[in-house]
């Protein structure tokens, strides 16, 4: 198949798997973008989320062009991320035409307690697939707590959360190499 | 030219919300406002299918905005305007990542970034958790000084279902399942017990 192609339908896909934000995207591209096609890795889907979440622009987008980007330079990048959005134009504009009372129907206000059980569910799985590689010793547990304390209790905006851990980080690999340093002198 | 406008103020969304598709919607209001293209109550209908519909939430809201001002063209235009900052912020980025890939200053960033980014996505979890796994509307009797047994404060159905397709999904015969099969049946178990 044409690579393009490719790239548009599999964002497509997920873009119909997606209930919700972002976040709720995450388990599927770790089983298409990761498992199956193999265009990224754990670890860049983290580095993916953790720009996406302090550039502009929703967390979904900025992923699927970053995916695309990786795997075909800037045309990837586009049509990756049109693939991610076409689903949504079709189906919303199906609904916004035929059926604005949807969200009202009982039927479907009980199904989507169920998906968002499920996607509870599924974010759970992906956390421990994702921390599996991004936790990797003491340093990146501690920020891995805080980040979630602050963000969850102290309500800490994510851009000033990304922006320290990122200081952090930096600071303790640096200090870790100086002390291997003196250790070798 | 009406286009040109609804792709300008889709840019402007676009470009100043940053985060999940909840971010988009200060802004959706703010526009409503500024253009009376629709009102709040609208926008509450918008919101409320956006989220019961496949698709990011940022990306559908956009889509039934545009749909509502100016039919097939607007959807596609307010769409297109959304995601055009990003595209062009995140390629950006991405080119300058590709040329200092190797560089050990990013990779000492990276290394604190990614459980940070880890801990945010658990922390987003957490919050569908609680709007799903929790009643909300136990707070008014809680503030009068009622006492409310602990075991109310929980939906047990929501949370049984949770925790039977995490296990599923840790189950060897079950893992190979695509997400969208255990997201498809529990629509269906929400739909027949009235979840």
């Amino acid at each position: 198949m044409n690579i393009y192609l490719d790239l548009f339908l599999t964002f497509a896909k997920l873009g119909v798997c997606t209930f919700g934000g972002g976040y709720a995207m995450l388990p599927i591209l770790q089983r298409e973008v990761v498992e199956k096609k193999e265009w990224a890795n754990e670890e860049e889907l983290a580095d993916y989320y953790a720009i996406g979440q302090c550039t502009p622009g929703i967390i979904a987008v900025n992923t699927a062009t970053f995916v695309g980007y990786k795997y075909r330079g800037w045309l990837g990048g586009v049509i990756a991320t049109l693939g991610v959005v076409f689903p949504s134009v079709v189906i919303i504009m199906v609904i916004a035409a035929c059926l604005s009372n949807f969200a009202d129907f009982p039927v479907v206000q009980h199904a989507l307690v169920g998906v968002n059980a499920c996607v509870v569910a599924l974010i759970a799985s992906s956390v421990f697939k994702l921390g599996k590689t991004t936790i990797k010793d003491a340093v990146t547990g501690c920020i891995f707590l805080a980040v979630l304390i602050l963000a969850v209790f102290v309500g800490l905006s994510p851009v000033l959360l990304i922006v320290c851990a990122g200081l952090v980080g930096y600071v303790a690999r640096r200090l870790s190499q100086l002390r291997k340093g003196e250790k070798n002198q | 030219m009406i286009f040109l406008r609804l792709f300008y103020e889709f840019a402007k969304v676009g470009l100043f919300s940053v985060g999940g598709g909840l971010a988009t919607v200060p802004f959706l209001q703010h526009m409503g406002e500024v253009t009376g293209w629709f009102t709040n109550e609208q926008l509450t209908t918008m919101i409320a299918v956006s989220e019961s519909t496949p698709g990011p939430m940022g990306v559908n809201m956009a889509t039934y905005v545009g749909y509502t001002i100016k039919g097939i063209p607007g959807a596609v235009v307010a769409t297109l305007g959304l995601i055009t900052p990003s595209i062009l912020v995140i390629l950006i980025i991405a080119g300058f990542l590709q040329k200092f890939r190797h560089s050990k200053t990013v990779d000492a960033v990276f290394y604190g970034l990614r459980p940070a980014s880890t801990a945010l996505i658990a922390s987003a979890g957490l919050s569908v958790a609680a709007s799903v796994l929790l009643f909300h509307d136990i707070g008014h009797e809680v503030a009068q000084g009622q006492a409310v047994p602990m075991v109310e404060l929980f939906y047990w159905p929501a949370i049984a279902l949770a925790v039977a397709v995490f296990i599923a999904l840790k189950w060897t015969p079950l893992k190979k399942l695509h997400p969208i099969v255990f997201i498809a049946l529990s629509a269906v178990v929400g739909a027949v017990f009235q979840f």
